[in-house]
């Protein structure tokens, strides 16, 4: 069988990377996102992507650097705040942003994933969201047609992989990844740590390993916490 | 006095049922969670994978892979559950959730919505707004009267553009609460705040009302 794991980021990506892909990559904000991955994608130096991730990095982190080195053509999102670049770029119309309610964005990579092509939603009827759109009504209610979504290559991060793929994500660093992971005709899985096969408790897996086809373990995590909040210890 | 806006963050929180599962949007929402009236337990749901939030870190608790939509750092409960963006919405959108408090720039008398843009500004996106809205039973709008130009943002249409079609069911301001009928039976007052004049509301208020104080 051939073997998943590559020895980092830039090896798992060369060779399938080309001008006017379609990238998917997890995260919420900078949370669970594939920094490694992404330095990869940015070196590759592929350009005019289609970008679609639930934000597109924020100033100097994440897909970001992608943005800055002028790789992106369009970007589907559902927020792009904290993001001077892109947002200059959006506003001399340089670059295409479709926004996407969140929930749809992820339902819409969930059903390419799961070989879905359409669904019907409440979400957005009525609004600049639906504008285009088929439109159904069932049972009195109105509903908008969304497409689904798959990608060339999608980006995910994981906490811990084994050999075989299978994936395990930490807290809510989970968010879109699982999804991403599911609808990419080649998905690399990023993970901190590779565990030998059989140390997880197979019902504990998340992303089954047949929708990763090849695996990387990052290097020099950053993890940028976009609004660090705490609150004062209570004094005894 | 019209209210502060810890104020009307407590009158929202008087919508909190004990066993509700509650999603709180940014800004005034957020503080409701700290306003939560006693004797009363519920689940706070954050759209980016998380059920059963918890408060703020102390300092050295804080943990990069522990956010909340709001992308604050914030810590796990005992009974707290991770999950994928689509897991989450599905709890939204599918009616899951009972209780939605989110902020707005416009309310319209039906029941419209806008939160999310500006023409001519950068737009940064609706997030989950739209997926909250559509999706989940009870739709709380905590929002100021007005503008700071003293326009009303309680308008007979909204002039922005909308995060939802007929979908909120109570509006808070920092004059008084709004029931409205999303499916067409208008808008209802039915509290002033602090010491706020029937008239004070009436002259700062562009959407029609019926009044039942």
């Amino acid at each position: 069988m051939k073997l998943k794991l590559y020895p980092d980021a830039h090896a798992a990506l060369e060779g399938i990377t080309f001008d006017g892909m379609t990238v998917m990559s997890g995260g919420f904000g900078l949370c669970g996102i594939p920094e490694n991955l992404i330095v990869a994608l940015r070196d590759s130096g592929a350009k005019d992507l289609t970008v679609i991730g639930n934000n597109v990095g924020c100033d100097e982190h994440g897909m970001w650097l992608v943005l800055a080195n002028n790789q992106i053509k369009k970007v589907l999102a559902s927020y792009v705040g904290e993001n001077k670049i892109l947002e200059s770029r959006f506003m001399k119309s340089e670059i295409e942003i479709e926004f996407n309610p969140q929930g749809t964005l992820a339902e819409r990579i969930r059903a390419g994933g799961a070989g879905i092509p359409a669904f019907y939603t409440r979400t957005g009827y009525g609004t600049k969201v639906a504008e285009g759109k088929e439109t159904r009504q069932f049972n009195g209610d109105w509903y908008v047609m969304e497409t689904g979504l798959v990608s060339d290559i999608s980006l995910v991060k994981a906490w811990k992989a084994d050999a075989e793929g299978n994936l395990v994500y930490r807290k809510t660093a989970r968010n879109f990844n699982p999804m991403i992971a599911t609808a990419g005709k080649i998905t690399i899985a990023e993970v901190e740590e590779i565990v030998p096969v059989g140390s997880f408790d197979p019902d504990h897996i998340h992303t089954p390993g047949i929708f990763v086809q090849r695996l990387v373990v990052g290097k020099h995590y950053v993890k940028h916490i976009e609004r660090l909040t705490t609150r004062p210890r209570e004094k005894l | 006095m019209a209210w502060t806006r810890e104020e009307m963050a407590a009158r929202a929180a008087q919508e909190l049922k004990d066993g509700f599962y509650v999603n709180l949007g940014i800004g005034i929402p957020t503080l409701v969670a700290n306003l939560i009236p006693p004797g009363i337990q519920v689940t706070l749901q954050s759209e980016n994978g998380m059920l059963g939030m918890g408060p703020f870190p102390y300092e050295d608790e804080v943990d990069p892979d522990l956010i909340n939509a709001g992308k604050q750092t914030i810590t796990e409960l005992p009974q707290t559950s991770y999950f994928s963006s689509a897991d989450s919405f599905a709890m939204i959108r599918g009616g899951h959730i009972n209780l939605s408090i989110l902020g707005g720039m416009q309310v319209s008398a039906t029941g419209d919505l806008a939160n999310w843009m500006v023409p001519g500004k950068m737009v940064k996106g609706m997030g989950g707004a739209m997926d909250l809205v559509a999706g989940v039973g009870r739709v709380v709008v905590v929002m100021e009267h007005c503008e700071k130009s003293g326009e009303s943002k309680f308008k007979p249409e909204c002039a922005l553009p909308l995060t939802g079609k007929g979908v909120v069911d109570l509006l808070i301001t920092d004059l008084g609460v709004f029931e409205i009928d999303r499916r067409g039976g208008g808008a209802k007052l039915i509290e002033l705040a602090g010491d706020v004049s029937l008239d004070e509301v009436k002259a700062k208020t562009e959407a029609p009302f019926t009044v039942a104080l």
